[in-house]
């Protein structure tokens, strides 16, 4: 087994988690991927949803984004999330408050970019309540 | 001269006033340690977001089809100014500073022959920029950060000024804030936003020969989409820093208005036990007197 990877998880308010890890399983834009130490040097978008780090052969913790960036290197991942709330501590009701909120933003929405910020809090909110279930 | 009882009535006044200032001045402190908190909790997001973008830039550097948030329309006509201050007053020169260093841009801009707009942040940007400026200012900002600030707060302020970018409403855009340097000295500080001046440092120490980055999906996706994001970002940060500096700006503030009312209760008293102290050995000699004539 490789080294261990330099995890951090930066949310806009402060910084969430920084440890060493074995393994972190990162849903991307373009699909979920494992880094690990070593990984190529990379930069990806992530889409809402759950992010697994592994530690000593299982899940350790898992944690919820609502979508952001991720930057990957050979020594560490970097996650910038504007939302982090960790599975355990979601509810479906906070799913189920998130999908009201957020068809009420599609039915109000006037133009394309409020739509457009409306659908994307419904994808929030649907990758919440699946992190839930 | 003024009577015995106007002086103690002034007296009472000013050690009230006192009392409010110091209350004020203790309010502040507590806010400003939080504020202060929250600012460099939030350094790591920005440092880290601006070392992604720093990266991505560099590797689209020469390219052409890079966003426009990054390049600029090209243009350099019309000047959107953004400029924050608190929503209350009595925190010294804190807002007017702001104001000052506004109305000094806004006019050499004009000067120069350019379009200016000014977004005012905050109740006090807002009342005192609208006497001389009122007809280049647009819709702002207001009551951001009661409960202190969050980042959905910078996100709807962003929102707002990507929202006019993208509708071509002007070329550049100048965030006008103060920087926090310690709790008694504040810094009026400059930041352009739009087009994003991307740091020169984080481009270089990080794209060195071996970091060859690979970008799912393509750079300028990931560069569309962090750019939002970044301004949001630099808002946030602007944000925090004015918070933390219009408490330690108040507190200073207060801090002298008690010690000043302090003096002014000192000169008063003693002005006080002056003339009181007159007024009896003015009574005394007329007794005596009086008594003397008899």
């Amino acid at each position: 087994m490789a080294d261990k990877i330099q995890f951090e998880l930066v949310s806009p308010a402060k910084l969430l988690v920084s440890s060493k890890v074995d393994m972190v399983v990162v849903p991307g834009s373009e699909g979920d991927f494992g880094a690990m130490a070593l990984h190529a040097p990379m930069i990806t978008t992530v889409r809402p949803g759950v992010i697994d780090i592994h530690d000593g052969g299982k899940v350790s913790s898992s944690i919820f984004v609502a979508g952001g960036f991720a930057e990957v290197n050979e020594e560490r991942i970097t996650v910038l999330a504007e939302e982090a709330i960790p599975v355990n501590e979601l509810t479906a009701e906070m799913a189920e408050a998130r999908k009201k909120t957020a068809k009420e933003a599609l039915d109000d929405a006037g133009n394309e970019r409020d739509k457009a910020h409306a659908l994307r809090l419904a994808l929030v909110a649907e990758a919440m309540a699946a992190a839930v279930a | 001269m003024a009577s015995l009882k106007d002086l103690r009535m002034k007296i009472v006044s000013v050690k009230s006033t006192r009392k409010i200032t110091s209350a004020m001045k203790m309010v502040a402190a507590s806010k400003l340690r939080r504020a202060q908190t929250a600012a460099e909790a939030a350094r790591p997001f920005a440092e880290r977001m601006e070392r992604m973008l720093g990266t991505l830039a560099a590797s689209l550097a020469g390219q052409s089809g890079a966003p426009r948030m990054l390049t600029g329309t090209g243009a350099d006509k019309v000047h959107l100014l953004v400029a924050v201050t608190a929503d209350r007053g009595l925190c010294g020169g804190f807002n007017s500073s702001i104001v000052r260093a506004t109305k000094a841009m806004a006019a050499d801009l004009l000067k120069q022959g350019k379009i200016v707009k000014i977004m005012p942040v905050g109740r006090k940007a807002r009342e005192q920029l609208r006497r001389d400026y009122g007809q280049y200012m647009i819709e702002g900002f207001e009551q951001l950060g009661r409960k202190g600030i969050v980042f959905a707060e910078a996100d709807q302020v962003a929102s707002q000024i990507s929202a006019m970018f993208e509708a071509e409403e002007f070329d550049v855009c100048t965030v006008v804030y103060n920087k926090f340097k310690s709790a008694i000295a504040q810094e009026v500080t400059r930041q352009q936003v739009i087009p994003f001046p991307v740091p020169e440092q984080a481009a270089k120490s990080d794209t060195g020969p071996k970091a060859i980055y690979e970008f799912e999906p393509s750079e300028e996706e990931i560069l569309a989409e962090i750019l939002p994001r970044n301004l949001a970002t630099q808002m946030f940060r602007a944000l925090l820093e004015s918070q933390a500096s219009e408490q330690g700006a108040r507190m200073t503030a207060m801090d002298n208005a008690t010690r000043n009312a302090g003096d002014m209760i000192n000169a008063l008293a003693i002005k006080y036990n002056r003339s009181r102290q007159a007024q009896i050995t003015k009574e005394l000699i007329e007794i005596i007197s009086g008594a003397e004539a008899l």
